[in-house]
């Protein structure tokens, strides 16, 4: 196991070059996420008067 | 019929729940793609008698290297739709697969980089293949910074879709670059016209993994562009009519 992840010698630029891609991945997956619940944020600000909202009633 | 059928997808509206659907039939099959492929990446598939372990970068870097080009042409073809047809659907696809394309342009130079100090000795030299593909990325940072540059989105969809179809000049640079130039960098090991140059464990590996990358993109550019959707015809009635949009 200890030679799997020593890669020869290049565990570095092998583990290196693997990691980044991963979190590079991570990150655009998450930064899409978070882009999506934003816009669904602003979708319903925005959303045209329905009857939904005048079933809120006020206080 | 049938082609009536096809451009109904050709709206927002009709687009937006059939992209939710596929999302995860392409996220599930890249994960499970991507694990096999890892599996024999870095597990069967055997050491190189001349790169030692280190050439197992090359499983994430030619699938990247492939899709960073691939996805541009892709783009600069949804630009060209979008100018010939006027249809919105297609200016958001392109819009949608810029940021993955740059994020496959940066690990294709990252992994390469990684892959070269070992290999040739240097992370980095300025020779054909790296250069052009450092142009790719700098094209689609230029698109995207182009669209935030535009306040009127139709305006931006025009400018981009325009910078877009000019820059994929460089797309068959980069392909041809080996055979043209002397360069560093090595000719390819793959070919359409060729046998390859390489184990068959170790083609297999990389197959299936441009296999899960493709998935990959494929999925995360659908997702992103239901996003964009949101984004763009927010106010409209369709987007007030989807039921994650009404419920509080």
């Amino acid at each position: 196991m200890t030679e799997f992840f020593a890669m020869g010698g290049y565990a570095f630029y092998v583990w290196g070059a693997y990691g980044l891609t991963a979190l590079t991945l991570v990150i655009e997956v998450l930064s899409v996420r978070s882009r999506h619940h934003r816009s669904l944020e602003e979708a319903r600000l925005a959303a045209p008067e329905t009857t939904s909202v005048a079933a809120e009633g006020r206080p | 019929m049938a082609s009536g059928n096809w451009y109904r997808y050709s709206s927002p509206a009709t687009f937006y729940p059939l992209a939710g659907k596929m999302i995860p039939w392409f996220g599930w099959s890249a994960a499970v793609l991507a694990a096999i492929g890892l599996w024999i990446g870095l597990g069967i598939a055997p050491t190189d008698f001349q790169q030692g372990e280190a050439y197992r970068i090359i499983f994430i870097h030619v699938p990247s290297a492939w899709l960073s080009m691939f996805l541009y042409l892709v783009m600069a073809a949804w630009g060209a739709l979008f100018l010939g047809f006027n249809t919105r659907l297609s200016a958001m696809m392109a819009q949608s697969l810029a940021p993955t394309g740059a994020l496959m342009t940066f690990i294709a130079l990252v992994t390469g980089s990684f892959w070269g100090r070992p290999t040739w000795g240097t992370y980095w030299a300025w020779d054909a293949r790296m250069t052009s593909e450092l142009i790719l990325l700098f094209l689609y940072l230029g698109v995207m910074a182009l669209r935030n540059a535009i306040d009127d989105p139709r305006r931006a969809d025009r400018a981009c879709a325009v910078l877009s179809l000019v820059g994929a000049v460089n797309v068959p640079i980069i392909y041809f670059s080996v055979k043209w130039w002397n360069t560093l960098h090595q000719g390819s090991s793959v070919s359409l016209t060729a046998a390859p140059k390489m184990a068959m464990t170790m083609l297999t590996g990389m197959l299936i993994m441009s296999f899960a990358a493709w998935f990959y993109s494929i999925a995360v550019c659908l997702y992103r562009v239901r996003v964009i959707m949101l984004e763009r015809e927010r106010g409209s009635a369709w987007v007030g009519e989807l039921q994650e949009v009404e419920a509080r």
